[in-house]
C-alpha cells in the first residue's frame, strides 16, 4: 500500500503530478484551484525531481507555455478554473490540432461570466463538445473523490501520450477543496531527455540532427484536402478512444428501474440519493461516466432496455442529458430521459434528487409500466 | 573564358548556409524576411548549434519560417510566441531557443506575452520584424504605423486622435531588467545586413551564455503593404522609418539591470 494521507483534492493534484514525473506545470491563480500552484511552489519540486513550475502573467500564456513545452516531447500540464479555461480555449484548439499530449485541470465554478467561486459542472458542454475552434475533441475524466484526483493525474498523462491528444480533469470546487484520505502514488522518475528521444522525440522539437528532417509542430496546412485528410485522422482517433478507453461505474444497476445518471461531485449526492430511495422501495440505480468523452454510450443503451428512464443529475440547466438522450436515441430506444440540477454554486441534496425522480416519473411509478417519450 | 571555368570552388566567394533549405521562399520580391531568414541560417550554421535549435514561428507572413531554416520548429498562435519559448526554454535549458515575431504579432496581440517574457528575463533570442504593417492580412493598421501613414484601415492616414499613437516597443522593452541586449537594426543594405547579423551573433551568444533575452528589432519594408517598388520602399524606409524608429542598440548589459543605457 501506498503512503496514506488526509489531503485537500487540490493538493492531491499537485502531489501526483511531482510523484508521477511531470516535467512541467504553468499557471495562474483562479479560485477554488489556486491551491494546486501553491502546493506546488511549496513543495519546491525543482530541487527534487526538477521539475518546472512557473507561474504565467495570464492564462494565454500559461496555456501556450504548456504548448511550447509539450511540442519538445515533455510531461506537462496547467490548472485553472471556469473563467480561465475560457481563455485557454485557443491555445487548447491549437493543441490538439499539433497533436500534442498535455494534461489541463479544471475545478469548475459557477458561470457564466465572472459568476461565484462554489463547485458547478456547467462546463460539460464546453469540455467534452470541443470549447475552442475546430472539430477536436479532449480525453475528459471526471473524478468523484480525492482518491481519484490523485489516480488521474498520472492517468491523464498516460491516455494523453497514448493518443497525442490533450486530456483533461474534470472536477469541480467542491472536490478541489475537501479533504478526503488519499492513498498516493510512488513515485517515478521523469523521462531522462534519452526517454523523451525515444518515447515522444520522434514528432517532438528535441533538435534537429542531420540524420532526419527537421519537426515541425504546427497545427497550419494550406492545402484544404491535406487538411481534411488531418481532420479524418483525429476522427478516427476519437473513435479509438470510444472504443478503448471508455470507463464508467455502474452502482446497483442491476434490478434497477430508474437510472441515476451523474458524475463528480453530483454523482456522490446521487450515492445517497440511491439509498433513500431504496429505502422507500423504489428500485434506483447510479451510472456514473468516469470518461465523459468517451461518454459510456454504450452502458446507457444497455440499461435502456430495462430501465423506466433516466434522470440527468447534473450542477448545470442539463448539458450532459443531451449525450444520454443521444444514445438512447442511437439505439433506437426511446426511454425517457429528464433532468434535475441546480446552479449557481449550489450542490443538490440527497433528497431533492429522490423528490424530483418520484415527480418527474410519477406517471411510471404509478402505473409500474414504462412509458416513452 | 567559359562558364565552366568560373565555377570552381576556389573562385566561390559566397554559397547558401547548408542551414537553409532549398524551399523557394514565399515572400514578395524585396521583402525583408528572406535577408533575415537568412542571416539566422548562416549564425546557427557558423555557430555549430543546429541541432540544439528549437525556433518558434510567428502568426502573419513569417509562419512560414519552418520551410526555409532547417531546424526544429514550433509554430505559436498569434502573438503567443515567447509564451511558447518560455515553455521550450524553461524545460530544456540546454537548447537555443529563439521566436521570429512581426509587429502585428509582437507588438499588438502579443503585447502581453512579450513583456512579461521579457520581464522574466526568459533565456532566449527574440528578432522582431517591424514594417509599421500588417502583412499577410492584407496592409492593415499596425500598432508601429506611422502618423499619418496610409494603410487599409487608416486609407486617409493614422489620425492619433482616432487610431492612437505609434508605439516603440523596444524602448518599452529596453527598460525591462530581464534584457540584456535589446537594439534595433534593418537590412535595406550590405552595411546594415552585416551590423544586423553582427547583433542577431550577439544575441545568440548571449542566450547561450544564458544572460537573459536578447530583442533584436528589425526596422523593415512592405513593399506590397506600402504599395512601392522595392527600392521606392527602402528609400521610404529610410526617409520616414528611420527617424521615428532610430537604428542602433538601447540596452547593452546583463539581466538585471533596471533601465536602459540610453
Amino acid at each position: 500500500m501506498g503512503e496514506l494521507r488526509l489531503m485537500k483534492g487540490n493538493e492531491v493534484l499537485a502531489e501526483a503530478a511531482i510523484r508521477c514525473g511531470c516535467d512541467g506545470y504553468f499557471g495562474y491563480p483562479i479560485t477554488p484551484q489556486s491551491e494546486v500552484m501553491e502546493t506546488l511552489m511549496a513543495r519546491q519540486p525543482w530541487n527534487e525531481t526538477g521539475m518546472t513550475v512557473l507561474q504565467a502573467e495570464s492564462e494565454v500564456a500559461s496555456i501556450n507555455m504548456v504548448y511550447g513545452a509539450a511540442g519538445s516531447g515533455k510531461k506537462v500540464m496547467t490548472s485553472s478554473s471556469s473563467p480561465g479555461i475560457s481563455l485557454m480555449a485557443e491555445g487548447i484548439s491549437y493543441i490538439a490540432g499539433a497533436e500534442l499530449p498535455c494534461l489541463i485541470i479544471n475545478v469548475q465554478r459557477g458561470g457564466p461570466g465572472l459568476g461565484t467561486i462554489q463547485p458547478s459542472q456547467a462546463d460539460y458542454f464546453q469540455s467534452v463538445k470541443g470549447g475552442g475552434h475546430g472539430d477536436y475533441k479532449m480525453i475528459v475524466l471526471a473524478p468523484a473523490s480525492v482518491q481519484e484526483m490523485n489516480d488521474f493525474v498520472d492517468l491523464g498523462f498516460e491516455l494523453a501520450f497514448k493518443y497525442r491528444n490533450p486530456a483533461m480533469i474534470l472536477t469541480d470546487g467542491a472536490i478541489g477543496q475537501m479533504m478526503e484520505r488519499v492513498e498516493l502514488a510512488d513515485f517515478k522518475p521523469r523521462w531522462t531527455d534519452e526517454e523523451v528521444k525515444t518515447k515522444s522525440g520522434a514528432w517532438a522539437t528535441v533538435g534537429k540532427t542531420t540524420d532526419r528532417e527537421r519537426n515541425v509542430v504546427t497545427s497550419l496546412e494550406m492545402d484544404s484536402a491535406k487538411m481534411e485528410a488531418n481532420n479524418l485522422r483525429f476522427q478516427q482517433k476519437y473513435k479509438q478512444m470510444e472504443e478503448e478507453d471508455c470507463r464508467y461505474e455502474e452502482i446497483r444497476c442491476d434490478d434497477a428501474e430508474y437510472i441515476l445518471v451523474a458524475f463528480g461531485t453530483s454523482s456522490r449526492v446521487c450515492q445517497k440519493s440511491v439509498e433513500i430511495a431504496r429505502a422507500k422501495g423504489l428500485k434506483v440505480g447510479l451510472l456514473r461516466p468516469i470518461t465523459l468523452f468517451p461518454f459510456p454510450k454504450k452502458a446507457i443503451n444497455r440499461l435502456a432496455e430495462k430501465a423506466k428512464g433516466f434522470l440527468s443529475v447534473e450542477m448545470s440547466a442539463g448539458q450532459m442529458i443531451e449525450d444520454i438522450k443521444l444514445a438512447v436515441y442511437e439505439a433506437g430506444k426511446n426511454t425517457r430521459v429528464e433532468h434535475f440540477g441546480r446552479m449557481g454554486g449550489i450542490i443538490p441534496a440527497p433528497g431533492e434528487v429522490v423528490e424530483a425522480l418520484e415527480e418527474k416519473f410519477s406517471w411510471e411509478i404509478s402505473y409500474g409500466v414504462k412509458r416513452y417519450y | 573564358m567559359e562558364l565552366k571555368d568560373i565555377i570552381k570552388p576556389e573562385n566561390l566567394v559566397y554559397d547558401k548556409s547548408q542551414v537553409q533549405t532549398d524551399t523557394i521562399m514565399h515572400y514578395c520580391p524585396g521583402c525583408s524576411h528572406g535577408v533575415v531568414h537568412k542571416v539566422i541560417a548562416e549564425l546557427i550554421g557558423e555557430l555549430g548549434i543546429q541541432e540544439r535549435t528549437v525556433g518558434i514561428a510567428p502568426v502573419g507572413c513569417a509562419v512560414f519560417a519552418y520551410n526555409y531554416i532547417d531546424v526544429d520548429w514550433q509554430e505559436a498562435a498569434h502573438g503567443r510566441a515567447p509564451a511558447v519559448a518560455t515553455g521550450v526554454a524553461r524545460l530544456n535549458p540546454d537548447k537555443f531557443v529563439f521566436t521570429y515575431q512581426g509587429d502585428g504579432d509582437l507588438a499588438s496581440i502579443g503585447s502581453g506575452e512579450i513583456m512579461h517574457a521579457c520581464n522574466r528575463g526568459e533565456n532566449i533570442l527574440v528578432v522582431f520584424i517591424n514594417n509599421g504593417i500588417y502583412g499577410m492580412t492584407g496592409g492593415q493598421m499596425a500598432p508601429t504605423t506611422l502618423d499619418g501613414m496610409v494603410t487599409s484601415t487608416t486609407p486617409f492616414g493614422r489620425n492619433a486622435d482616432l487610431n492612437g499613437y505609434p508605439m516603440k516597443i523596444t524602448e518599452l522593452i529596453a527598460q525591462l531588467p530581464g534584457t540584456s541586449y535589446v537594439t534595433r537594426q534593418a537590412v535595406h543594405n550590405a552595411a546594415s545586413v552585416r551590423k544586423c547579423k553582427r547583433a542577431i551573433k550577439k544575441g545568440i551568444q548571449n542566450v547561450l551564455a544564458k544572460k537573459g533575452t536578447s530583442f533584436i528589432e528589425v526596422v523593415s519594408t512592405c513593399n506590397s503593404g506600402w504599395k512601392m517598388t522595392p527600392v521606392a520602399a527602402n528609400k521610404w524606409m529610410e526617409d520616414n522609418m528611420f527617424p521615428f524608429y532610430p537604428l542602433g542598440d538601447l540596452k547593452d548589459g546583463v539581466k538585471g539591470e533596471p533601465v536602459s543605457k540610453n
